[in-house]
């Protein structure tokens, strides 16, 4: 498939692969997280810790946006479907997120609950038209990539003069996160977690731009790749960490120029800071309670904004004890250190967030990895 | 006296009626749909007898039976619809098992309010695919259901077949060193499905690929009798299939991700979706596994039939314990084809 298979070149994939292990240093080892799911997804599909050497090793990050939304966001959704009866429009991958009370989405909906899987927040918009006398709620999650659709339809919904349409925004912001783990004791302090390098969101530069990301490579001495999705796009921002952390450099690189600016999208910008406004904390699973990473919408949209319409009161809810998604998602475990993995928690039935999404870490390794934890014998 | 009258009945409205109530009620009505439309589409000696059975004599040997119910939304789509969908399916089933198949059976649910019009679209269309296959609908059964229960129609047929001597084909009888092997492109029923769904609309060329597959099949039978495992690939695609294959028989598989033939609209749809073709629905595909000797002369006789044209060997079962379908990916490494989880999609077959 044109512009596709151009970069998951497999021939090409393993000169770079040749390229990182000459010029990785055997006295040192490089720690690289890789922030995004969208990379977590193409590491484990493709395989690329098989093109790698020992020494570079790639430590998951929270990109996940299912993965971060905490139970009490879920438990709220689930009451605005049930409680106030609301035709609730959601991402599929949200649908299976374990909820409080053996509950998720999918199963709230199995029993009575009207919820719509949507691609986009515009279908959402389309169902409030379609359904004048219901209560239409869009389920608005993800990072700064999905953040001006979201913005967009409320601004749609205004000219439209909607009042059936409201957003229950938990819109997250990256920079926020990569500044918590980068500030967390496990990294700072403790060297638990040793973090050499960031491989840079795809996506959500392409909104935000390479810019964000100046300041932890100033700040905290880290060079940032931004790289793309594809499994080439992710050797080459290796190979250009390996190489900026040789020279002793830390600074911003741009693998994905083919889509990412240093100042991003304005106009996406514009449209984002017209609608939404900063929240004091938010809650992320995994990471606690993060100030300043989150949205919410702003005084001027409030006929737009679910928890405003409906009251929705903020419940913490504890993740399952057995469960590590937190400590997977602050990069301190990996997916097969957990007790309950391939076990009691699977994709088909998941205890934690980071076995739900394609781009949970739990559910990649799962998925497209755990073969390699048991040996197989060719014919 | 009187002259005796001849009933006026007035003929089914199929240009602008509705089902009714009344169709599913056993009154006058509903024996006035099964001749006007099914009796008259179906035009065979069983149905003429207008009995609630169907008798015929079979030949003897090992008989094949199976049923598949048909769901599928929206009910017409490129390349097909739920008519033609609900013969090929239970076809394909029976012959999976290297049978030929003989005769079908035919049950409808109708929802109240479908138009008629659509009825009779899809009950020619129905029609139209036995009698290309050569296999008659011999007995049915219509019910109706009020508005809301039910999702326009849904039908429901069973198969019955008989298997030539000398074959036996099973899932649980693949072997370590068998070649796997495909009849044709995956992915583009569900893809050409999914063009249609209310909430994704995208202009496609791609149509289903629902065919009836028991000729493609006679022909592998009698080039290859040794064929070990036949099935067709509906809900799940590809991979779990395979996966399916792998439980029964207790081995583990190796396909090559770059052996399995995907049209690039089906490839360039499934990117933006999400999806991986490998798990997206297929109509009129099947998957075989014979022993490796006898791999390249399948794959000839295979080729040579129309709805066999492009397969290809897309790898061989290995001995595993753990059951996993593996697969080389085109990039360079190895990864697991797991069985889907949840479903990729509601509803497409």
């Amino acid at each position: 498939m044109k512009y596709v298979d151009e970069f998951r070149d497999g021939a090409l994939a393993r000169r770079i692969g040749r390229r990182i292990a000459a010029e990785a240093r055997s006295d040192r080892s490089y720690h690289l997280m890789e922030f995004c799911g969208g990379h977590t997804h193409a590491i484990s599909r493709y395989g690329i810790k098989d093109l790698l050497p020992d020494n570079v090793k790639m430590v998951h990050g929270p990109g996940c946006p299912v993965c971060v939304l905490p139970i009490g966001r879920i438990d709220s959704a689930i009451e605005l479907a049930t409680r106030h009866a609301v035709i609730l429009c959601t991402y599929a991958d949200t649908m299976r997120v374990p909820a409080s009370n053996g509950l998720s989405l999918m199963r709230a909906k199995a029993r009575g609950a009207d919820i719509r899987m949507v691609y986009s927040a515009a279908d959402a918009l389309r169902i409030a038209q379609d359904n004048p006398a219901r209560e239409v709620v869009f389920f608005a999650i993800g990072f700064e990539t999905t953040t001006p659709p979201t913005a967009l339809v409320i601004r749609q919904a205004q000219a439209l003069a909607l009042t059936n349409f409201t957003v229950f925004c938990n819109h997250v912001l990256t920079p926020a996160a990569i500044t918590h783990i980068l500030e967390s004791p496990e990294v700072r302090e403790l060297g638990i977690v040793p973090l050499d390098g960031f491989i840079g969101p795809a996506h959500v530069s392409t909104v935000i731009g390479s810019q964000p990301y100046e300041y932890f490579a100033e700040e905290y001495r880290r060079p940032v790749v931004i790289a793309g999705f594809e499994p080439l796009d992710v050797m080459q921002a290796i190979l250009m960490l390996v190489r900026q952390l040789n020279e002793g450099r830390a600074e911003v690189e741009n693998e994905f120029t083919r889509a990412v600016t240093r100042t991003g999208n304005e106009r996406a910008k514009a449209l984002v800071a017209e609608v939404f406004e900063l929240r004091r904390s938010f809650e992320w699973r995994g990471l606690g309670e993060v100030p300043y990473s989150a949205l919410r919408i702003r005084e001027a949209y409030a006929d737009f904004d679910a928890e405003r319409r409906f009251g929705v009161a903020y419940r913490s809810v504890a993740d399952n004890k057995a469960c590590e998604c937190g400590a997977i998602l602050r990069g301190v475990k990996k997916p097969a250190d957990c007790k309950v993995f391939g076990t009691v928690c699977t994709p088909e039935n998941p205890i934690g967030s980071c076995m739900v999404s394609s781009e949970g870490a739990c559910a990649a390794h799962y998925t497209y990895g755990r073969f390699k934890d048991v040996e197989v014998r060719a014919a | 006296m009187s002259k005796i009258r001849s009933d006026y009945v007035r003929p089914v409205d199929f240009k602008h009626g509705r089902v009714d109530m009344s169709h599913g009620g056993g009154g006058r009505a509903m024996a006035q749909l099964i001749e006007e439309l099914f009796v008259r589409a179906f035009a065979n000696e069983w149905l003429a007898q207008g009995n609630d059975n169907a008798a015929f004599s079979v030949p003897a040997g090992r008989m094949v039976m199976a049923t598949d119910s048909h769901v599928v939304s929206p009910l017409e789509f490129p390349g097909g619809d739920i008519g033609a969908l609900a013969v090929h399916g239970t076809i394909n089933d029976v012959a999976m098992a290297g049978a030929r198949p003989l005769y079908l059976a035919a049950s409808f649910i109708l929802e109240e309010g479908l138009p008629l019009a659509t009825l009779k679209r899809i009950v020619d269309s129905m029609a139209r695919a036995a009698h290309e296959a050569s296999v008659p609908v011999v007995t049915g059964d219509t019910k109706v259901v009020e508005q809301g229960k039910g999702d326009g129609i849904f039908i429901t047929t069973t198969g019955i077949g008989v298997v030539p001597p000398g074959v036996e084909i099973s899932g649980d009888r693949a072997r370590p060193g068998d070649a796997i092997l495909v009849s044709g492109t995956i992915g583009d029923h569900g893809v050409a499905i999914m063009s249609l769904r209310e909430n994704l609309t995208f202009e496609t060329t791609i149509r289903s690929d629902t065919a009836a597959l028991h000729g493609l099949v006679a022909q592998m039978v009698q080039a290859v009798p040794t064929i070990r495992c036949l099935r067709d690939p509906t809900r799940g695609g590809l991979g779990t299939t395979l996966n399916e294959f792998a439980r029964q028989s207790g081995v583990g598989m190796l396909i090559r991700e770059a052996s399995i033939p995907v049209r690039p609209e089906v490839s360039a749809a499934c990117e933006f979706l999400g999806l991986d073709p490998l798990y997206v629905a297929n109509e009129g595909k099947l998957i075989a596994v014979c022993p490796p000797e006898d791999a390249e002369r399948l794959l000839a006789a295979m080729r040579t039939h129309p709805h066999g044209a492009d397969s290809a060997i897309i790898g061989e079962i290995v001995a595993d314990p753990h059951c996993f379908v593996q697969m080389e990916t085109s990039f360079g490494g190895r990864r697991v084809v797991d069985w889907l989880t949840g479903e990729q999609l509601p509803r497409i077959c």
